[in-house]
C-alpha cells in the first residue's frame, strides 16, 4: 500500500476555477449582446458570427497542428472562441466573408498565435484583427447597415455611425441599441447585462470598465466645456452619449479587460483604464477617425507591461497601521 | 465581522469531523519519537537502551534556548534509538520504546478537577511550559517558552482558534470539550507575558465553539471572544495579529512582539494549562483522522509516536482508492511517503485524498488574470515570482520579496491554469535565502 501513495508539495486542493471556465462565462456574457445583434441586424449578423469564430478556431487550430507542430490542440481552452466572438462583435453586419475571414487570420495569427498563444500576446487580437482590416479596408468597415433588415446581407442598405452626429442621437436608442453599428457594440443595456454575469461570477473585477468610462466622460465634459459655446447641462448630456455611443462599452467591458493584455494590480488597472478613457475622448474629439476605442485599448495594451513594473500591489505590513 | 485586509480565499471547509466528539485512542505496541519535533536544535537523548520509562518520562532534553525537551508518552523500555522516516520524508534519529502497561510518572496528577488558581511567578510558569517540552500546537512548532519569553513588552495575547485549514477539527473539538482548561491556560500565558488582555480568535464558522468560549469567558477578567470572518490564511500568525488588533508584522527579523501581540494555538494553551496546573508534560493531542473517503471520521485524543496507520485504522481503515495521506490540512500539509510515520507534537490531523482528488490539474500557460495577486495574503504577485524562479532571476526575486512569502498555498489554490506556482516559489525561496545567508557570513 505505501510504495502507492503519491506525493507532492502543499496545497492539495484546488478551486476548481479553469481557464475553460472563465472563457465560458465571458462567451455566456456576451450572449446578451449577441442574441440582440441577431435581431437587430438579421441574418448578416449571424453570418459574420459564425464566420469569424469558425474561422479563428480554425486558424488556432491549423497553426497550432502545421506551424508550431504542437502535438496538443490549444481550441479546448475557448479563447479562440472568445477571440472570433470580439472579432464579430466589432465588425458591420454586411461585410463580406473573405475580409472577416482575413480579420481572424490577423487576429489569430499575428495577434496571438505569432507571440506564443494564449498568454503571450501583448496586444487584444481581436481588437488587432478590427484595426487591420480598418486600415485596410476603411470605407466597408466605416459603414454599417441601418437597423431591422432581417435578410439582408450584403446588399444591406448602410448609413453613418451616429458618432458622426452624436447631439441628433437619441439617449434611449443609444442605450437600448435601435442604432446602426457594429454587430455588438449597439446595445449598451445588454452590454451592461453582460458586466454584471462577469461582475457576479468573479471573472473580472470593476476597476478597468468603471475608470475608462468614467474617465473618458470627465475628459469628453472638460474638452467640450474648454471649447465653449455650448451649456453646461448640453455638455453633460453629449458625453453621456459618448459613453453609450461607438464601441465604449463593448470596448471597456469586454475588450480592455482581457486578462492577458490588461494590467495585474487594482492600481495599475485604475491608472490603464484611466489613459484609455483620456485616449479615446481626444481620438474622437480631435482625431481624424470618428471611432478611438481600438486603437485607445491598443495604446495601452502596449503600456502595460510598464504599468505592471510601477504599480506594486500593496504589500502586506509596507505601512503599518495602530 | 473582522477578518485581515489583504487577500485571501475561501476554499471549501468539509469540516467531517466537526460534531464528533474526542475519543482516546488505544496504546500502540510500539512508541517513536523524532529528536526534531519543533523548529530549532534537535532534543539530545537522555537515555539509553534498555532504560525503563514511564508516561511523562523526559527522554530527551532540549539542544539549546530555542529546542524542546521530548517525554515518552507510553511506559516501557527503550528499544532503540536509531533513525526513522518521519512526516517530512526524510530518514531523522529518533527514540523507539517498546509499549508495556500504562504506568505513569507520580507526578502527573491525573484527576479531572478543573485547578483555577496558581501562585506560581511567570518565570516559573514561563519554566514549566519549558520543561513540559511545549511547542505550537498548530503545526509550526515553534517552542512556547521562547514566545513566552519576548524580547520587547507586549499588550496582547492573542489565542489562534481559527483552525482556518479545510478539514481539521482537533481545535475546534477541544474547545468544546475543555473550554475551562483553555481559559485557564489563556490566563497562565497572560500572567506569564504580564499582559491584561487576550483574544481568543475563532471563525464563524464554529458558532458553537464561539458561543460557548464567550459563556465561559465570562468567568476570566480580560479574555474575549473575538469571531471572525472565514478566509484562509486567517491562523497565519500575521494574518492573525492583522484581524484581530489591526497590527501588521513587519518583515523578519521583525517578530509579532514587535508589534505588541504574542500568538499561541489553541491546543497550546490547554497544554500550557496541564503542564502548569497538572503538572503534565506535552506526550498526547487531539488528531483528526478525516478525508470524504474516510468510513468514520474522528477526532482521536492520541499519544505522540503512534503510528499514523492506527488511528487511519481506528476511522475505519485505509480506503482502497486512496491516493494521498496528508499529515496536517490540505492546504499547508505535507504529503507522507508511507503511514508508519508516528504522530509528533504537530500533528495537527491526517487527512485522506482519493486517487482522484489527490491529482493536480494539467499545467497551462499563465493568462494573467491577477487572480493570485489578489489572494495573495503576503501582496506579493505570485505569477511573477514564479516566473522569475523559473528563469532563475534571484536578485530580482529577492527585491520582489520573494522571502516574505508564507507558502499558504493561496496562489496555487486560485490559480485558473492550474500552474505549480508555490513549488517554483519555494525553490525561488530556498535558493534566495541562501544567497542571503551567504552575503551576511560575507559581511
Amino acid at each position: 500500500m505505501s510504495n502507492k501513495l503519491k506525493v507532492s508539495l502543499s496545497p492539495h486542493v484546488h478551486s476548481g476555477d479553469s481557464i475553460r471556465r472563465n472563457m465560458d462565462w465571458v462567451i455566456i456574457a456576451l450572449l446578451p449582446a449577441m442574441l440582440w445583434s441577431f435581431y437587430v441586424f438579421g441574418l448578416g449578423a449571424v453570418i459574420v458570427t459564425l464566420t469569424s469564430v469558425a474561422s479563428c478556431m480554425l486558424f488556432e487550430w491549423a497553426i497550432n497542428k502545421y506551424i508550431l507542430k504542437n502535438p496538443k490542440t490549444t481550441l479546448s481552452d475557448g479563447s479562440a472562441i472568445v477571440t472570433g466572438l470580439l472579432l464579430a462583435f466589432n465588425l458591420p453586419s454586411n461585410l463580406p466573408l473573405y475580409i472577416i475571414i482575413m480579420g481572424a487570420l490577423f487576429a489569430i495569427g499575428v495577434g496571438k498565435m505569432s507571440f506564443g498563444g494564449l498568454g503571450n500576446n501583448i496586444f487584444n487580437p481581436a481588437l488587432l484583427g478590427r484595426v487591420f482590416l480598418l486600415i485596410s479596408f476603411p470605407v466597408k468597415m466605416t459603414t454599417w447597415p441601418v437597423p431591422h433588415q432581417y435578410t439582408a446581407y450584403a446588399d444591406a442598405t448602410t448609413g453613418a455611425t451616429p458618432l458622426a452626429n452624436l447631439p441628433e442621437a437619441g439617449l434611449g436608442d443609444l442605450f437600448f441599441g435601435n442604432i446602426g453599428g457594429s454587430l455588438g457594440e449597439v446595445s449598451a443595456l445588454l452590454l451592461l447585462v453582460g458586466f454584471a454575469i462577469l461582475l457576479l461570477r468573479k471573472i473580472i473585477s470593476w476597476h478597468i470598465p468603471v475608470s475608462i468610462l468614467f474617465s473618458a466622460f470627465v475628459f469628453s465634459v472638460l474638452f467640450y466645456a474648454i471649447r465653449g459655446g455650448m451649456p453646461f447641462g448640453d455638455i453633460c448630456m453629449l458625453s453621456l452619449k459618448h459613453l453609450l455611443a461607438g464601441g465604449m462599452m463593448l470596448g471597456a467591458i469586454f475588450m480592455a479587460t482581457d486578462y492577458v493584455t490588461s494590467p495585474m494590480t487594482h492600481k495599475g488597472m485604475l491608472i490603464y483604464g484611466a489613459c484609455i478613457g483620456f485616449l479615446v475622448i481626444c481620438i474622437r474629439l480631435f482625431g481624424s477617425y470618428p471611432e478611438g476605442m481600438s486603437f485607445a485599448i491598443l495604446i495601452m495594451n502596449g503600456f502595460t507591461p510598464l504599468i505592471n513594473n510601477a504599480c506594486k500591489p500593496k504589500r502586506f505590513a509596507k505601512e503599518v497601521k495602530k | 465581522m473582522k477578518t485581515f485586509r489583504i487577500g485571501g480565499v475561501h476554499p471549501q471547509e468539509n469540516k467531517l469531523s466537526a460534531e464528533k466528539k474526542i475519543e482516546v485512542m488505544e496504546l500502540p505496541k510500539q512508541a517513536v519519537f523524532p529528536l526534531s519535533q519543533h523548529i530549532g536544535a534537535p532534543a539530545v537523548p537522555c537515555v539509553a537502551r534498555g532504560a525503563v520509562v514511564k508516561v511523562g518520562t523526559k527522554i530527551a532534553d532540549a539542544g539549546g534556548f530555542v529546542s524542546a525537551p521530548i517525554h515518552s508518552s507510553v511506559s516501557g523500555k527503550v528499544a532503540k534509538i536509531d533513525t526513522i522516516v518521519d512526516a517530512s520524508g526524510y530518514r531523522k534519529p529518533a527514540i523507539i520504546i517498546d509499549v508495556e502497561g500504562d504506568e505513569w510518572e507520580p507526578t502527573i496528577d491525573r484527576s479531572e478537577a478543573l485547578v483555577r488558581d496558581t501562585t506560581l511567578e511567570p518565570k516559573e510558569i514561563v519554566a514549566r511550559v519549558q520543561e513540559a517540552g511545549i511547542v505550537g500546537m498548530g503545526g509550526a512548532c515553534f517552542p512556547a517558552h521562547v514566545k513566552l519569553s519576548p524580547r520587547t513588552p507586549v499588550d496582547v495575547v492573542i489565542i489562534n482558534a481559527v483552525e482556518c485549514e479545510p478539514y481539521l477539527t482537533a481545535d475546534h473539538s477541544l474547545m468544546m470539550e475543555k473550554p475551562d482548561e483553555i481559559l485557564v491556560g489563556v490566563s497562565l500565558i497572560m500572567k506569564a507575558v504580564g499582559v491584561k488582555k487576550a483574544y481568543i480568535a475563532i471563525e464563524n464558522n464554529k458558532p458553537d465553539a464561539i458561543a460557548l468560549m464567550q459563556e465561559k469567558a465570562k468567568g476570566f477578567a480580560g479574555i474575549e471572544v473575538c469571531p471572525l470572518r472565514v478566509k484562509y490564511p486567517q491562523g497565519g500568525e500575521k494574518q492573525l495579529i492583522d484581524a484581530v488588533v489591526g497590527r501588521q508584522v513587519p518583515n523578519p527579523p521583525a517578530l509579532p512582539a514587535d508589534v505588541g501581540a504574542i500568538v499561541q494555538n489553541v491546543g497550546t494553551a490547554f497544554a500550557i494549562y496541564e503542564a502548569v496546573m497538572k503538572n503534565k508534560p506535552l506526550f498526547e493531542r487531539v488528531v483528526t483522522v478525516t478525508g470524504k473517503s474516510v468510513a468514520e471520521p474522528k477526532n482521536l485524543l492520541t499519544r505522540m509516536g503512534t503510528p499514523m496507520s492506527l488511528l487511519i485504522e481506528r476511522a475505519g481503515g485505509m480506503p482502497e482508492d486512496t491516493g494521498k495521506v496528508i499529515g496536517g490540512g490540505p492546504m499547508m500539509g505535507k504529503a507522507l511517503l508511507n503511514t508508519d510515520v508516528p504522530v509528533c507534537k504537530g500533528s495537527s490531523g491526517i487527512l485522506l485524498m482519493t486517487e482522484k482528488e489527490s491529482l493536480r490539474g494539467e499545467a497551462q500557460p499563465c493568462i494573467r488574470c491577477s487572480k493570485c495577486v489578489t489572494a495573495c495574503p503576503m501582496g506579493l504577485e505570485p505569477y511573477l515570482l514564479q516566473k522569475l524562479a523559473e528563469h532563475t532571476d534571484w536578485e530580482r526575486a529577492e527585491a520582489e520579496q520573494i522571502m516574505t512569502c508564507i507558502e499558504c498555498g493561496s496562489c496555487q489554490f486560485t490559480c485558473p491554469a492550474h500552474r505549480p506556482l508555490l513549488d517554483w516559489i519555494r525553490m525561488g525561496k530556498g535558493t534566495v535565502g541562501g544567497i542571503i545567508r551567504a552575503r551576511a557570513a560575507k559581511s
